[in-house]
């Protein structure tokens, strides 16, 4: 871990430490005497050097990031996490770097980046009823593919954008890495600006005679619900189009998919519905706490327990496997989540398929994959 | 050197996560390399790991090292005494990793090697099987000066940061 990689540089102070955070997100909490270990070693350096560090149980350090104001328009910020690509939706160029890297900006304050080119995706027209921001993600994935954007930037454009709420920018942002992308920026507006408050930041925009590597439309009034197949994001067809796939797990929760947001879309779509299906275990999992608080605060909640959900601690939970409930084998789990890489949730024997909360909840109501509109009149 | 070059799945697959090179929830045990070799492509060829000796080199197609920017993908590998990955393209978060820890990600079009070929690896790359030269990208010259000081950690050691050299 970065930790080590400090120590053999011969690391004696953080250049720093105001600028750095450390999240205990990813096995939260601990499922291990060694990850508990872990933990007690970055809590260990954070209180040494004075660095803010994120306890078992705030939440996902991305949205944490996200939620305390540190990415702003026009920054530059690089997570040891390859989703750190979410905060491109706050116009931050933001990209995922490895531990050795980030060690080396603990001694130095420094990285070397290269400039990269950039795919211009420009959104047009509003998303219909029971499409969302999800689909569009995974629609592009599956126009560009799993390395369409290698070492390029995605720069989101088009008056679509302006309908896009700040947590459907994050959602698509987070995805940037799914197709290979360095980043995925979106420009700053009213909504940007309403969601930081006070903090502006100074937005960055493209020139007028940028040079595009490539340039890709996208018509949100035309997209239908998505869901991608086991095993690549960029697997992804219209579900109408897949064949009764019965569902046994539900995950909603993610850096992706685990905001209020995400929530009231789940939670509509399983009240229009019923509920939950016999035989299907939905498991909630807030971004943070101040996710999981706002949902205790409204009742969505109390709605998704009694509906027999099972909330797990704020984090990245099941997402990749390092804590949290894990799929039986042969079971087929729907996700909010980014990833279905086989074993990526602990079980290389389950299937996981990516979709919206909204039809994730449609499968857990159905115990098969469906049409999440088939349920909002 | 004459490396043995190992073809994950038979012939060089894309989009070789690195989930796939090792479990994330294998992280719960142990980072320790010697540790985390013997999970090596688990997923997806199970039977790596048992075969695996120094001097072999990972062969893949396009995208290797996609998701996750985990570094235990790259220290794993050097732990199983593989010293280059040889791939058509990495994605960058692997290429960087692989430089900042000395272990050599080779741009080459791998298409015609085949498992178990002798490669010879300077510039570009040398089948001594099939009397083959490949090209390969060079490296970025920050890349270069990196890898050549035998990682990020040499790199500071020596130069106290990225301004050194």
């Amino acid at each position: 871990m970065a930790l080590d990689y400090f120590q053999a540089m011969g690391g004696t102070r953080v250049h720093d430490p105001s600028r750095i955070v450390l999240a205990l997100d990813h096995y939260a909490p601990a499922p291990t005497r060694q990850t508990a270990l872990l933990h007690e070693r970055m809590r260990d350096f954070a209180a040494r050097y004075g660095i803010l560090l994120w306890e078992v149980g705030e939440g996902i350090g991305h949205q944490l990031i996200v939620e305390t104001g540190r990415a702003l328009p026009g920054g530059l910020a690089v997570g040891a996490d390859s989703h750190a690509v979410t905060y491109g939706a706050l116009n931050t160029f933001a990209t995922g770097i490895g531990s050795s890297d980030l060690a080396a900006i603990f001694v130095s304050g420094e990285i070397w980046l290269r400039v990269p080119e950039s795919i211009r995706v420009t959104l047009t027209g509003e998303l219909p009823r029971g499409v969302y921001a999800k689909d569009a993600a995974l629609a592009l994935a599956k126009e560009l593919g799993a390395d369409g954007a290698n070492y390029q930037s995605l720069e989101f454009a088009g008056e679509g954008i302006g309908c896009l709420e700040l947590e459907d920018r994050l959602a698509i942002a987070n995805l940037a890495i799914e197709m290979g992308a360095k980043n995925g920026i979106f420009p700053a507006d009213e909504k940007t600006f309403a969601y930081l408050g006070t903090a502006r930041g100074e937005p960055a925009e493209a020139d007028g005679d940028a040079h595009y590597n490539r340039e890709i439309r996208i018509a949100l009034d035309r997209l239908t619900p998505m869901v991608a197949l086991p095993h690549q994001p960029d697997r992804g067809i219209a579900v109408g189009e897949t064949l009764r796939v019965p569902v046994r797990m539900v995950y909603l929760g993610t850096c992706t998919g685990g905001r209020v947001r995400d929530y009231h879309q789940a939670l509509a779509v399983l009240k229009a519905a019923g509920g939950v299906a016999p035989g299907v275990q939905l498991v909630v999992t807030p971004a943070s706490r101040v996710v999981l608080e706002a949902l205790a605060r409204d009742g969505t909640l109390a709605q998704l327990i009694a509906m027999g959900a099972v909330i797990q601690t704020p984090g990245c939970g099941s997402c990749c496997g390092t804590c949290g409930a894990i799929p039986g084998d042969g079971v087929n789990v729907i996700s909010t989540a980014n990833r279905n890489f086989k074993g990526r949730m602990g079980n290389g024997e389950a299937s996981i398929y990516l979709a919206s909360p909204a039809s994730c909840a449609a499968a857990a109501a159905r115990g098969e994959i469906a049409d999440p509109r088939e349920f909002l009149a | 050197v004459i490396y043995r070059a190992r073809v994950i799945l038979g012939k060089p697959r894309d989009d070789i996560n690195t989930d796939y090179v090792v479990a994330s929830r294998r992280k719960r045990d142990s980072l320790d390399p010697l540790v985390l070799r013997q999970y090596l492509f688990e997923e997806i060829a199970p039977e790596f790991a048992a075969s695996v000796e120094p001097g072999d080199v990972i062969v893949a197609g396009r995208n290797f090292g996609c998701g996750s920017a985990m570094e235990v993908a790259v220290t794993a590998v050097l732990g199983a005494g593989i010293h280059a990955v040889l791939a058509r393209s990495f994605s960058r978060t692997y290429y960087r990793n692989a430089v900042n820890n000395g272990l050599r990600p080779v741009n080459c079009d791998t298409a015609r090697i085949r498992e178990g070929d002798r490669l010879r690896i300077e510039e570009g790359v040398m089948n001594e099987t099939t009397c083959e030269r490949i090209a390969a990208q060079p490296l970025p010259e920050v890349m270069h000066r990196i890898i050549e000081a035998g990682g990020l950690v040499a790199y500071f050691r020596r130069y106290g940061g990225f301004g050194g050299a």
